[in-house]
C-alpha cells in the first residue's frame, strides 16, 4: 500500500487558528507512539496571534537522510519521507541538525528520531493523516491539486524553497497568496486610530515571481 | 450548612482534579467497535467515532461523513475521550463525613437515594414545597432536560428550577423571542459559503467555536468580506476586512450608529421593512441620536471604521451576522442582540440561501436546553408557564391538574439570593458548576454554605459539588443516549459507548428513583432515553419548538433533523413525513403562530424592530477601577473546567490563566510579561501571570474564566444582570491592576489544573 501520487499535504498558514487540534490528534495516530510529530509555534505572541502549523516537507532529496550515518531515513517510492528505521538510527541528530524545516526530533527516552511519516498508516491505506483530517480550519489540507484550486481561488501552492545555496523541492505544498495580500492585523492600536495603518504584503514566489530585493517587501496600499 | 467537611486541599487529593493519560491507544489496542456520536462539549456538536474495547473508550476515529464537521475537530474533541476510565471518576456515592480524610466516606447507591429523599421530604414538610431548588445545565440530552422540569414541577412542585443556560443562551434567546417570535439559527452553516459579508460581533470564533471558523474562511475564500467585532484580534479576527476593536459593553451604540448611516444612505431595505416587519419607525427616531461623532466617541471605535462597516453592511446584497456572548454577557445583552437584528431586519437579508443571522451556541445542547423547560419560565415546546393554555396542554401531557404545575420560578442567580436569604434551603444540582460559573462567586461559595441539604449529581467532583451532602454518581455522556440539538438547530443523536462504571447511573435513573423514593413516582416510570423523547415529542407537539415529527430513527437516516418538525402538517392537520425545517422565514412558508399570514411566528406574521437601547455597564470603568476587565474561554479548555481541567494533555496546552494587557498598559503599570500581576474589582482580586500582547485594547484586560478558588475570573466579575433575560455581565467590569509583590500563596501549594 502506498500513497497515491495526486494526494499532497497542502499547509496555509493563513488559515490556522492556533488550536493545536494537528498536535493533539497526531498524538492519536497509532504509529505515533503517543508523539506528536507537528510543530505549531506562534510567530511573535507578544504582536500577533499567528501561528504555523509545520509537517513534514517530505523532500524530493531529504536532508535529513542524506546527512543521516546510519543510512536510517528512507524516503519510500510515493516520495514519503519515513521515521528513522529502529534497527539503525543511532540517535546522533544530525538529521535534527540539517532539516531546514526544523521537523525531525530525537526522543531521548526510546533513543529513536521520529517525525512526521504522513500517517503513513492511514494515508497509505485510503486515509487522510490525522492533523489533516481534524483541523478545523483546514489550514492543514490533505487532498488533490484540483481540490485546493477550487477551495482557495485567493492563494496558489508552492513547493519549491531556497535556503541560502540550497533549493529544495518538496512533496508537500505551502498556499502563498496570489499577488498582494492585506496584511494581517497586529496591533489593536493601529485599528483605534483615526487614519488607516492597512498595507499589503507580497510573498515572493520561486520561480513565479521575480525575486525582490526585500523577502517581506511591503507595499502601502 | 454546607460548608466544606474538611481542609479543600484534602478533598482536591482524593477526588482531584488529577490529570488523565496523554494518550490511551497504541496500535495493539485494535477496537472492538466504533460508535458514531458526537463530542460532548460545545454546541456545534461534531460527529467524533469513539473506539470501544470492553467497557472503555479508547481513542477516536474522526467521523468524515457527518456534515456538519466532516471530520474536523478540536483539540477538546480530539482528547475528549480521555475523561471515560479517569482516575477522579466518581464510582460510587458519598455522603459528607468530616471524619474522613478527603471529607467524604462511601456509601450505597440504594440509601444515598434514600437519604436524598428523606431530606427533600424532611425540608419540604417543614417549609413547603418551595424550600427546594434544581439546578440544571445545558450539556445534558434534552430528554433530561425535559424530565428534570417535569420532576422540579411534577414530583418536587417547586417553581425553583433553573439551568445553567442562564449564563450563556438566554440573551439571544430574549432577544430572538421579541424579534421573530422563534429562537433559533435562520440557516444550516453551509448556506454561509457564497454569501458577500459576515459581521461577527464578540465571538471568539476560533477558540470557542472553532469549526464554524472553516465555515466564515471558506466563505471568504470565495469572496465575502469579514468583519469582526471585539476588543481583541482574536484570530479569527487577524486577517478579517474590516475590524471594529469595541469598548467592552458598547455594543449597542455600535449597531445604532451603523444604522443611523444606513438609513441616512437609503441603505435600508424598505419594501421588506413595509411588508414583512412593524416597529421601524420608533427604531429610526432612537438611532437618530447616535450620529457618528456620538457612537465613535462611546464605542472607542474610530468613525472611519463605523463609515465602513455600514457601507459595507449597507451596500451588501447577502449577507450573515453571528454573535456570541461577547455582546450577549451583558447587563444590556437583550438590547445588544436586538441591536443587530434590527441591522438584519432594515437589511431584508433573511429567509434565504445566502442570507440569514444567528447566535452561536456555547453548551452542546445550548439550543436544545432552552426549549424543553428546565427554564424557570418555560415548559415544554418552548411554551410558556404563565400561559394558561401553554399549561393546560401540558398538564394534559403529564396527566395532572394545571392548578398544580407551579407558576414562574427565578434566574440562577436570584435562585442563590434566595438561598443567602434562607427561602430556599435545599437544593438538588446536576451538570452546574456555579462556584466556578457564576459570577461574584463568593458570594454563591457563601450561599452555598448555608444550604441545609445539598444533593450533586455528576461524574467528577466538580468544585460546588465539594460542598455536597449527598453526592449521586451519574453518567458522562458516553454512557447514554438521547438528543441534542446544535448551533444550527439540528437534532442529532447521542449514541452509548459504555456502560456506566461502577454503582454510577444514568442521570434519568437517578432523577427518577428520587421520585421513587419520595413516594411520588408518577410520571417518573420511563425504561429508556427513547420512552421520555416520545413523550417530549406529544409535549413539544403544537409548541413554536415542535419536535413531533423527530424520531431516533429520522435522525440517523436523516444525519439530523432541523426543528420544527412537524408529525402533523401545521396547514392541513393531516399527518404528514415531515424533513425538518433547515431555514427559516422563507417567503411562502408557513408556520402554526401566523397561519399563513407572513414568514414570521407572531399571528400578524410580521418581524418585529425594537428599539435597541445603549445603557453604560454597571460598574463601569471609573477612577478608582480604570480598566475594563473582560473575560472568556481559551480552545484547550471548556467552561469550569470540570472535565477539561482533568484531561492532561488539554491543561498541558493552556496550564493556568493569564492576564492579558496591552504593552502600553502594562507600560505605565512597570508589569512585564510573566510577571505575577493583582487584578482587582470591588468583588476580589486575584493574581495571574500577565501576558503582554499587542492584540488587546491598551484600556482592557483579559482573564479566561475556566479555573476555581484563587484562580478564578468570576471572583472579580459583577453579578449585574439584563432586566429581561437575566444573564450575567461576565464581559465588562471596572478593575485595577498592579505589579504583584510576590507570587501568589496557591503557586506552591496547587498544582495548574486545581
Amino acid at each position: 500500500m502506498t500513497v497515491p501520487s495526486h494526494l499532497h499535504f497542502f499547509i496555509d498558514p493563513s488559515r490556522c487558528i492556533g488550536c493545536q487540534s494537528c498536535v493533539q490528534a497526531c498524538s492519536e495516530c497509532d504509529t505515533h507512539k503517543g508523539e506528536s510529530m507537528i510543530h505549531l509555534e506562534f510567530i511573535d505572541r507578544a504582536r500577533s496571534v499567528q501561528t504555523v502549523p509545520v509537517v513534514c516537507m517530505h523532500c524530493e532529496q531529504p536532508t535529513c537522510a542524506e546527512v543521516c550515518p546510519a543510512d536510517a531515513i528512507k524516503r519510500t517510492g510515493d516520495g514519503v519521507v519515513q521515521s528513522a528505521r529502529k534497527p539503525r538510527c543511532i540517535a546522533c541528530g544530525n538529521c535534527v541538525m540539517a532539516c531546514p524545516f526544523g521537523v525531525p526530533e530525537v526522543y531521548p527516552d526510546r533513543l529513536l528520531m521520529m517525525k512526521c511519516d504522513m500517517c503513513y498508516d492511514r494515508s497509505s491505506a485510503g486515509k487522510r493523516p490525522m492533523c489533516a483530517t481534524v483541523c478545523p480550519s483546514q489550514a492543514l489540507f490533505f487532498g488533490t491539486h484540483e481540490e485546493i484550486a477550487a477551495l482557495r481561488p485567493q492563494s496558489r501552492p508552492t513547493n519549491v524553497f531556497r535556503f541560502g545555496e540550497q533549493t529544495i523541492t518538496t512533496r508537500t505544498f505551502v498556499m502563498v497568496p496570489r499577488g498582494q495580500a492585506p496584511a494581517p492585523l497586529l496591533d489593536v492600536t493601529a485599528a483605534m486610530g483615526d487614519e488607516p495603518q492597512r498595507r499589503t504584503v507580497r510573498l515572493p514566489i520561486h520561480g513565479a515571481v521575480p525575486d525582490a530585493a526585500d523577502p517581506f517587501a511591503e507595499v502601502e496600499v | 450548612m454546607a460548608e466544606l467537611p474538611v481542609n479543600e486541599l484534602s478533598i482536591i487529593g482524593a477526588f482531584g482534579p488529577h490529570l488523565s493519560a496523554k494518550t490511551r491507544g497504541t496500535s495493539a489496542d485494535d477496537p472492538d467497535k466504533l460508535v458514531k456520536t458526537h463530542c460532548c462539549f460545545c454546541g456545534q456538536q461534531c460527529g467524533i467515532q469513539l473506539k470501544v474495547r470492553g467497557n472503555e473508550v479508547i481513542g477516536f476515529e474522526p467521523w468524515e461523513d457527518f456534515p456538519f464537521n466532516r471530520g474536523m475537530l478540536c483539540p477538546k474533541g480530539v482528547k475528549r475521550y480521555l475523561q471515560g476510565s479517569h482516575p477522579d471518576r466518581l464510582l460510587h456515592a458519598l455522603a459528607r463525613d468530616p471524619s474522613q480524610p478527603s471529607g467524604f466516606r462511601n456509601i450505597g447507591y440504594d440509601d444515598a437515594i434514600a437519604k436524598t429523599a428523606a431530606e427533600i421530604a424532611r425540608i419540604q414538610k417543614e417549609h413547603g414545597p418551595s424550600s427546594v431548588a434544581v439546578l440544571g445545565g445545558a450539556s445534558l440530552t434534552t430528554e433530561k432536560t425535559y424530565l428534570l422540569g417535569k420532576f422540579a414541577r411534577v414530583c418536587l412542585k417547586t417553581p425553583f428550577i433553573d439551568y445553567n443556560g442562564r449564563l450563556c443562551m438566554v440573551s439571544a434567546g430574549a432577544a430572538n423571542k421579541k424579534s421573530f417570535g422563534i429562537d433559533r439559527t435562520t440557516n444550516p452553516w453551509s448556506d454561509m459559503v457564497g454569501t458577500e459579508v459576515i459581521w461577527v460581533a464578540g465571538s471568539n470564533v476560533a477558540e470557542c467555536s472553532p469549526i464554524t471558523t472553516n465555515y466564515i474562511w471558506q466563505a471568504r475564500e470565495l469572496g465575502a468580506k469579514v468583519i469582526v467585532q471585539d476588543p481583541r484580534i482574536t484570530p479569527v479576527a487577524r486577517t478579517c476586512d474590516i475590524f471594529v476593536p469595541i469598548k467592552p459593553g458598547r455594543d449597542a451604540a455600535m449597531f445604532a450608529g451603523v444604522l443611523q448611516l444606513m438609513i441616512e444612505n437609503g441603505w435600508v431595505d424598505e419594501a421588506f421593512i413595509d411588508q414583512h416587519t412593524t416597529g421601524f419607525d420608533a427604531v429610526a427616531a432612537y438611532c437618530k441620536t447616535w450620529d457618528v461623532a456620538r457612537t465613535a466617541e462611546a464605542t472607542g471605535v474610530p468613525a472611519r471604521t463605523i463609515h465602513a462597516v455600514a457601507e459595507l453592511w449597507g451596500k451588501a446584497k447577502s449577507s450573515f451576522l453571528f454573535h456570541a456572548r461577547g455582546i450577549e454577557h451583558h447587563s444590556n445583552g437583550v438590547q445588544n442582540a436586538l441591536g443587530t437584528i434590527n441591522l438584519v431586519l432594515a437589511s431584508g437579508r433573511l429567509g434565504r440561501p445566502k442570507s440569514g443571522y444567528g447566535t452561536i451556541v456555547g453548551q452542546a445542547n445550548g439550543q436544545g436546553g432552552r426549549e424543553h423547560g428546565q427554564k424557570c419560565d418555560q415548559l415544554p415546546g418552548w411554551r410558556e408557564i404563565a400561559n394558561p393554555e401553554h399549561r393546560q396542554y401540558i398538564a394534559s401531557v403529564w396527566g395532572v391538574e394545571e392548578k398544580d404545575i407551579p407558576g414562574p420560578g427565578v434566574d440562577a442567580y436570584e435562585l442563590f439570593r434566595k438561598i443567602d436569604k434562607g427561602e430556599i434551603k435545599a437544593l438538588i444540582a446536576i451538570c452546574f458548576n456555579p462556584k466556578v460559573s457564576l459570577p461574584d462567586n463568593q458570594f454563591v461559595t457563601r450561599a452555598l454554605e448555608k444550604l441545609e441539604f445539598f444533593a450533586a449529581i455528576d461524574f467528577f467532583l466538580n468544585d460546588t459539588a465539594l460542598h455536597a451532602d449527598i453526592v449521586l454518581p451519574g453518567s458522562l455522556q458516553e454512557e447514554d443516549e438521547g438528543t441534542v440539538t446544535q448551533v444550527e438547530g439540528r437534532v442529532i443523536k447521542i449514541n452509548k459507548a459504555v456502560e456506566c462504571p461502577g454503582e454510577a447511573r444514568q442521570d434519568w435513573i437517578i432523577i427518577q428513583d428520587i421520585a421513587r423514593a419520595l413516594g411520588r413516582p408518577h410520571g417518573f416510570t420511563f425504561d429508556s432515553p427513547r420512552a421520555i423523547f416520545e413523550e417530549l415529542r406529544v409535549a413539544s407537539k403544537g409548541g413554536v419548538a415542535d419536535y413531533s415529527g423527530i424520531t431516533y430513527e429520522k435522525i440517523e437516516r436523516q444525519m439530523g433533523v432541523f426543528w420544527p418538525c412537524y408529525s402533523h402538517d401545521p396547514k392541513s392537520g393531516e399527518p404528514i413525513d415531515h424533513a425538518g425545517t433547515p431555514r427559516l422565514f422563507e417567503p411562502g412558508s408557513y408556520n402554526p403562530v401566523a397561519k399563513g399570514a407572513g414568514r414570521f411566528y407572531f399571528a400578524d406574521g410580521k418581524a418585529r424592530f425594537n428599539v435597541a437601547e445603549y445603557r453604560d455597564p454597571v460598574d463601569d470603568a471609573s477612577a478608582e477601577f480604570p480598566v475594563y476587565l473582560t473575560t472568556g474561554r481559551v480552545v484547550s479548555q471548556f467552561l469550569s473546567g470540570t472535565q477539561t481541567r482533568r484531561i492532561g494533555p488539554l491543561v498541558a496546552q493552556y496550564p493556568e490563566p493569564r492576564l492579558e494587557i496591552h504593552p502600553r498598559l502594562a507600560e505605565k503599570l512597570g508589569v512585564a510579561d510573566g510577571d505575577w500581576a493583582t487584578c482587582e474589582t470591588r468583588r476580589g482580586a486575584i493574581t495571574l501571570r500577565a501576558m503582554v500582547v499587542t492584540t488587546i485594547r491598551p484600556d482592557t484586560v483579559f482573564i479566561p474564566y475556566h479555573w476555581t478558588g484563587p484562580k478564578s475570573a468570576n471572583r472579580l466579575t459583577v453579578a449585574a444582570q439584563d432586566p429581561i433575560s437575566k444573564i450575567p455581565q461576565y464581559k465588562v467590569c471596572g478593575c485595577r491592576v498592579k505589579k504583584a509583590d510576590a507570587a501568589p500563596e496557591y503557586a506552591s501549594r496547587l498544582e495548574a489544573q486545581q
